[in-house]
């Protein structure tokens, strides 16, 4: 008979589980910490300077110039919202279809979805270019008329799929971390943490009634979400798809999108796995190497379907017979931007072909440098479909190039420092992993239970 | 403390009883079947994870929360489809790029937007009512309830209570420890 390998590593109780990961929130980290929190925090100011430059000179002080009028901020919100996408696949998708591996990664997960769809809507929101109005996107009563937002448009259903994505996604994370919440009120050794981490916990009890309907209400979150993180990638590429644009007008982008998504968000999943591992080494039991291969598993899976992706668009554009569609093919891959091309697809296709050795598979290092070509190929993906598409359309009079200003890699870089720095403060001050949903897979893949150790 | 905490709660929100605790939560699931079976119908399990078979044991019935979840995200979808009609083809209508005015497949991901939304604010909105929450200040028998024990409860106000009689019980069922508490 096949043995199922244990999700948790080492011989434990429920005790040591919960001291284990309340440990971060209780004591005060090594050097280590803070010298990424430091890091981060400087990145940050980085990007605070930069969009606080862009904003208060104007757009002008970025390289968005005709005809490449979407930029930085187009490119990068896509981004990040697709980053964002593989914490909702871990936490809902993976979540239906029973995966247990996935309950001591999920809440991490999931935080980083809440976190990179943060940072992502910082980036339209700046790109309108008159950020203080950036509440006319939203359709309410107004003294203009009232003049409705225009709900035909792509761009809006942009404002409603990404506004309920970051509302469902910091609801769902949110009320997967009460029981946990509780947790740390009753450890709590002060008044003000017992207080503090009492109102966040909303008085949870753990009644077993609670408990039910908690579970359908944690199963509900999870049905939803798994449409709504499908249709956000899908309607963000519709931006580009609705258009009549070669290069963008194509009935491929939805699927192409969330399978890009999700494959990037794993990316960075793995990045940020292999940081907190050396950052708290006592969740090297937690979150196992046996979850860094499955995670590079759905990697090397994502992206050969991302690389389906780029082949089939290439075989459409020489069938289709269109000579518009053609040339910007060739031009993506041969033109001006050849090495943004490349780099898409090295990084993309060819790096994450390693991990059909299973050596690289549970090779810390090779998949934490794979994780970082993932995510550099990822934004070159979307700097590939914004760029190329625009600097080059029907008329050559209208060719032109994009040239990034310093402030561009300002707010690209620094973008990343917004991320990480929320990151790590999460990790310190709410609970990593679920204490809640760990426990009850204790026993998986234990020979005879557990029952007699306590 | 008793008074304090009746006065604040205005006595509906903890009722004093007796609590059992456990250390292992396949003895509670026996433990509370035996209860049930002795007749008590208001006893609660506090428990730091969902235990499986608890809702059985207990004759806890399945929440009803998924109807709200379906008819407030019915009630999302319509409000999504009415609004994108009023607003695009009542109150203000503009023609854009040809399409007719009520131009329903432009106005999908709008109401499959408010579907969800509506659909996932109505169920946490129901888990709050349901479960009481939030609350300030809850009752807590035993702070390691979060961590690593389980716990019986039964309220004074059950049938049939007998506070010792119901501590003899808890005792021969397994319980660790036994004390009267408020819940």
């Amino acid at each position: 008979m096949m043995k199922r390998a244990p999700l948790i590593w080492g011989t434990k109780n429920y005790a040591d589980i919960t001291n284990d990961i309340c440990e971060l929130l209780e004591k005060v980290p090594g050097w280590k910490y803070f010298a990424g929190l430091l890091g981060a925090k400087t990145l940050f100011l980085v990007y605070i300077l930069a969009q606080g430059v862009i904003v208060a000179y104007g757009m002008g002080m970025m390289g968005i110039s005709h005809p490449v009028m979407w930029g930085t901020d187009i490119i990068t919100f896509v981004f990040w919202i697709g980053i964002g996408h593989a914490g909702t696949l871990i936490s809902a998708i993976l979540y239906l279809f029973r995966q247990k591996w996935r309950t001591s990664i999920a809440r991490t997960a999931e935080a980083m979805t809440v976190f990179a769809v943060m940072v992502a809507g910082t980036f339209p929101v700046l790109h309108v270019g008159r950020p203080w109005l950036a509440y006319w996107l939203l359709p309410y009563p107004n003294q203009r008329g009232p003049l409705w937002v225009n709900f035909r448009s792509p761009l809006l259903w942009d404002v409603f799929a990404v506004s309920t994505y970051a509302t469902v996604s910091a609801v769902f994370w949110f009320i997967g971390m009460v029981p946990d919440l509780a947790t740390i009120r009753d450890r709590a050794t002060t008044v003000w943490r017992r207080r503090i981490y009492g109102a966040l916990s909303l008085g949870w009890r753990g009644t077993a009634r609670d408990w039910s309907h908690y579970e359908i209400v944690y199963m509900l979150l999870a049905g939803l979400s798994t449409p709504l993180v499908l249709s956000v990638h899908s309607i963000v590429s519709f931006d580009f798809a609705v258009s009549s644009l070669p290069g963008w007008h194509t009935t491929i982008f939805p699927p192409y999108f969330v399978a890009g998504a999700i494959f990037s968000g794993f990316g960075m999943v793995v990045t940020l796995m292999t940081m907190v591992r050396i950052l708290v080494p006592k969740f090297k039991d937690y979150i196992t190497l046996d979850h860094m291969e499955a995670m590079n598993k759905i990697i090397m899976a994502t992206g050969l379907m991302v690389g389906y992706a780029y082949g089939s668009e290439f075989f459409i554009a020489w069938y289709s017979g269109s000579p518009y569609e053609g040339f910007v093919f060739m031009n993506r891959a041969f033109g001006p931007y050849w090495w943004a091309y490349w780099i898409m697809v090295s990084c993309n296709v060819f790096i994450p072909q390693l991990f059909w050795f299973k050596a690289a598979r549970r090779s810390i290092p090779v998949m934490f440098v794979i994780s970082i070509f993932v995510n550099i190929g990822m934004w070159f993906e979307r700097f590939v479909i914004v760029v190329t598409s625009l600097h080059r359309d029907f008329l050559p009079s209208n060719w032109g190039m994009w040239h990034p200003t310093i402030w561009d890699l300002g707010a690209i870089a620094g973008s990343f420092g917004m991320f990480l720095f929320l990151f790590l403060i999460y990790i310190r001050v709410l609970p990593a992993i679920s204490i809640a949903e760990v426990k009850p897979v204790l026993e998986v893949g234990r020979e005879g239970g557990n029952h007699d150790k306590h | 403390m008793t008074n304090t905490k009746k006065a604040t709660c205005h006595g509906s929100c903890s009722t004093p009883g007796v609590a059992g605790i456990w250390l292992d939560e396949h003895v509670l699931v026996e433990a509370a079947k035996k209860v049930r079976s002795a007749g008590f119908k208001k006893t609660e399990a506090i428990s730091p994870f969902p235990i499986h078979g608890i809702d059985e044991a207990l004759g806890i019935s399945r929440s009803m929360i998924p109807w709200v979840t379906f008819i407030f995200g019915l009630l999302g979808f319509s409000f999504g489809l009415w609004f994108t009609w009023w607003t695009s083809s009542v109150d203000w209508p503009v023609r854009i790029s040809g399409k007719p005015m009520w131009s329903i497949p432009a106005f999908v991901p709008i109401m499959f937007e408010c579907t969800i939304l509506f659909g996932a604010l109505s169920s946490v909105g129901a888990l709050l009512f349901l479960t009481r929450m939030p609350r300030l200040n809850p009752p807590i028998i035993d702070p390691d309830l979060t961590s690593h024990k389980f716990a019986l409860f039964i309220p004074e106000d059950d049938v049939q209570f007998d506070g010792a009689k119901i501590e003899q019980l808890f005792k021969q069922l397994g319980a660790v420890e036994v004390k009267r508490v408020e819940f």
